[in-house]
């Protein structure tokens, strides 16, 4: 149980990722890096099953859109290394007009469903995943809802008018 | 395994039959639904369908200053509220900073136990109910009563709790609140005793979860499974022992793990970890009384809202007051990760800020969600009425699963 | 002394062996007070409707403790939680396939109105697919809520006509809401 400290993980990525890795940061303890949408499958088996770090628990995967950048959408994965007890941060970011990156469905089976809650919320196309539809939105719906632009509430209501809510 | 049919590839039957279990059938607890192939009363292969009650809530939440977002966790895992808002609270304490005293440390860790034995409480005595054991389950859940009784004295409410602030709590709790909880401490163990003899070695109820839906803990990690299921499978992650929060580094208590992943062991982990929690809530009662008695809440005025009476009263609190609900204090401009271990297994809080009064984007990991993608594939070669009981012992909550 | 109390008779014509009323008002105590409610629960009402149901509060007082999952048998829609709009149809399916006399109680603030969410994937109450009756408010209502806003139904149940689905306003109400 905490063998692993955050400089050696930092250290052992570097020694094997030097280019195509980068460090963001250690916000609150966890480990923070960037790469492309090229090498992170390459990075999460490496992290999977390089005896060293373990990292075999996939926690969770996500995305953010930041509308303004030039790579608007991120995907973020977060693994868990339960051997070590040590987390790490992933990030990809993309293009807003080319949003596709590999699917980790080939690392974990559990990727499945958190990749396609991701797709359903921001769009985002994980290419060779077995099942990528919608989850949790209605099958026919055509906008992507996390994405910044698109509103709260339903832009259909007649019943609501403007001058209740002072705007 | 005595009396299950046995299937051979020659099997008689030469169609399968389609059958749409739920959105609405009385044996899914909730709003799932999973149109099954079958062959004869075994399930061939299942697709499942959820979303049925999405709600949108990560959308909500980068609408919402911080202290308005935790009635929205209230709604995540209704069976143990306090644990999620706990969960969130202690998330934006970690990004504002904030350190908590010891005293609201261990009052928290009283109310997420509760919490927890009411979730498990639940979820064991429904299981009984799918078995055909109604009686358990009319027993134990007056005793969930107790629990919301006590809720009730702390924050007013009975099921989405709402409880506490970011900082703590919003008032001490009052002697009432400790009476009950010393009632409920002397009260329940005996039941909890009686239930488990009830059912722990009771022939049908052993034949009807035994070695059903068994997991190895390899399947299970791959499926990024979490809280008593995988436990159940062998792998004692825990994120209280793991990664310990508010305090839990300051008490005894053991993780239970099982055997085989089957539902049998699914249930006695939950059992185990209810008399776990009796413990941690004793051993809080008693650290307490070493604490001061009028310490609720962190010493952070630039987040925790004074009392009305002083508002109204004094120009210091009326500012901050002011400052606070206008969402005038600045933020940090960084991102966290905070997870508890929910009822159901790691519940994380994904918050990235803009240093705004409203997160730039919160995604909740819910462990309901994550655990139900396996259920499925899982339920390929299981008879009907073994699926039925395989979803009980998930535990889904159709409230974090859609979000 | 027992403290069972029993349903009073309704008002009649009494006599030395005989007791004379009309149909309808027997009828109407009868269903009244064997409703079999359709729990529709999808969320956390559905919890607190859990609690109804159980000792402490114990809703088969009412005669409501036989709960029917069939549409087909049930009197009572008892619509318990947030309704999104990918549910709104099986909703609408569910409600048509119950048989007259039927009626319908949104139980909590989403099912009356989408309550806290306001949101594009939340239907803003159930009003807007089936006719409700009885709305009882809450987020989660409390139990005595719940037995409260099921008791104004037994109200109801006691004094409608019997033939209600023939009176011209009911057949406007569901004429309004498509449904035939």
């Amino acid at each position: 149980m905490g063998k692993l400290t955050n400089e050696d993980l930092l250290k052992k990525i570097n020694d094997k990722f030097k280019d195509s890795v980068t460090v963001l940061g250690e916000p609150f303890g966890l480990v923070t890096l960037e790469t492309g949408r090229e090498q992170i499958i390459e990075v999460l088996t490496w992290l999977k099953n390089e005896p060293a770090l373990q990292f075999n628990y996939l926690t969770d995967i996500t995305a953010i859109h930041y509308p303004e950048q030039e790579k608007s959408f991120g995907v973020i994965y977060h693994l868990h290394s339960l051997t070590n007890n040590v987390r790490v941060r992933l990030k990809v970011f993309l293009k807003g007009d080319d949003v596709h990156i590999p699917t980790a469905t080939v690392v974990w089976d559990g990727a499945n469903w958190m990749e396609r809650e991701t797709y359903d919320f921001f769009g985002v196309i994980f290419d060779g995943h077995p099942d990528l539809r919608r989850i949790l939105n209605v099958d026919d719906m055509e906008a992507f809802p996390m994405r910044k632009e698109h509103p709260l509430e339903d832009p259909n209501r007649v019943d609501k008018k403007d001058y209740f809510f002072g705007r | 395994m005595q009396n299950h049919p046995v299937y051979t590839d020659n099997d008689p039957q030469t169609e399968l039959s389609t059958l749409n279990l739920g959105p609405t059938h009385p044996a899914t607890h909730g709003v799932f639904q999973n149109v099954l192939q079958l062959d004869g009363e075994r399930i061939v292969s299942g697709v499942s369908t959820i979303g049925y009650i999405h709600r949108a809530f990560e959308k909500i939440a980068e609408h919402r200053p911080f202290y308005q977002i935790t009635p929205l966790t209230d709604r995540l895992n209704y069976c143990s509220s306090p644990i999620n808002n706990m969960g969130w609270h202690m998330t934006v304490e970690k990004l504002l900073g904030i350190e908590t005293p010891k005293r609201v440390d261990y009052l928290r860790i009283i109310i997420m136990e509760l919490a927890r034995i009411s979730d498990h409480l639940i979820c064991n005595s429904v299981l009984a109910v799918d078995t055909g054991a109604a009686t358990g389950f009319f027993y134990v859940m007056e005793y969930r009563e107790a629990i919301y009784e006590i809720y009730e004295e702390v924050c007013g409410s009975r099921l989405t709790t709402n409880i506490g602030r970011i900082g703590g709590f919003e008032r001490n709790f009052n002697a009432i609140a400790f009476s009950k909880l010393r009632k409920f401490l002397k009260e329940y163990p005996v039941v909890l005793k009686e239930f488990e003899n009830l059912t722990k070695r009771n022939r049908i109820f052993v034949d009807r979860t035994k070695d059903v839906a068994a997991v190895t803990a390899e399947t299970a990690l791959n499926y990024s499974w979490s809280g008593p299921i995988l436990r159940a499978t062998g792998v004692d992650y825990d994120v209280r022992a793991m990664e310990p929060y508010s305090s839990y580094e300051d008490f005894e208590f053991e993780v239970p793990v099982g055997e085989n992943g089957d539902v049998y062991s699914r249930y006695l982990v939950r059992n185990e970890e209810m008399w776990q929690s009796l413990r941690l809530i004793e051993q809080a009662l008693a650290k307490i009384e070493k604490e001061p008695s009028d310490i609720f809440h962190a010493d952070v005025p630039d987040f925790y809202l004074p009392p009305k009476e002083e508002v109204y009263n004094n120009m210091e609190a009326l500012i901050y007051h002011f400052k606070i609900v206008m969402g005038e204090i600045p933020t940090p401009n960084t991102e966290v990760y905070h997870a508890v271990e929910g009822g159901n297994g790691e519940l994380g809080f994904y918050l990235v800020n803009d240093g705004g009064r409203s997160p730039y984007r919160l995604h909740f990991r819910r462990p309901s969600f994550i655990n139900y993608q396996m259920y499925a594939p899982m339920s390929k070669g299981m008879l009907l009425s073994d699926a039925i009981i395989n979803m009980s012992s998930l535990n889904v909550i159709a409230g974090e699963l859609d979000a | 002394m027992s403290d069972i109390q029993l349903v009073d008779a309704p008002p009649g014509v009494e006599g030395a062996g005989f007791f004379a009323t009309s149909i309808d008002k027997v009828i109407g105590i009868g269903r009244a007070n064997s409703l079999w409610p359709l729990p529709f629960a999808t969320s956390c009402c559905g919890i607190e409707f859990m609690a109804t149901m159980s000792p402490h509060y114990d809703l088969a007082r009412f005669g409501a403790e036989r709960l029917s999952f069939s549409p087909r048998q049930a009197d009572l829609l008892m619509v318990m939680g947030t309704i999104a709009k990918k549910m709104g149809p099986v909703l609408r399916q569910v409600y048509l396939q119950m048989a007259e006399p039927r009626w319908v109680m949104a139980v909590g603030a989403c099912a009356s109105s989408g309550g806290i969410f306001d949101t594009y994937s939340v239907l803003q109450g159930i009003d807007e697919i089936i006719p409700v009756d009885v709305y009882v408010p809450g987020c989660p209502p409390r139990p005595e809520a719940i037995i409260d806003g099921f008791m104004h139904i037994q109200e109801l149940v006691k004094t409608e006509s019997l033939r209600r689905r023939n009176e011209p306003q009911y057949q406007k109400l569901l004429a309004s809401y498509g449904i035939q």
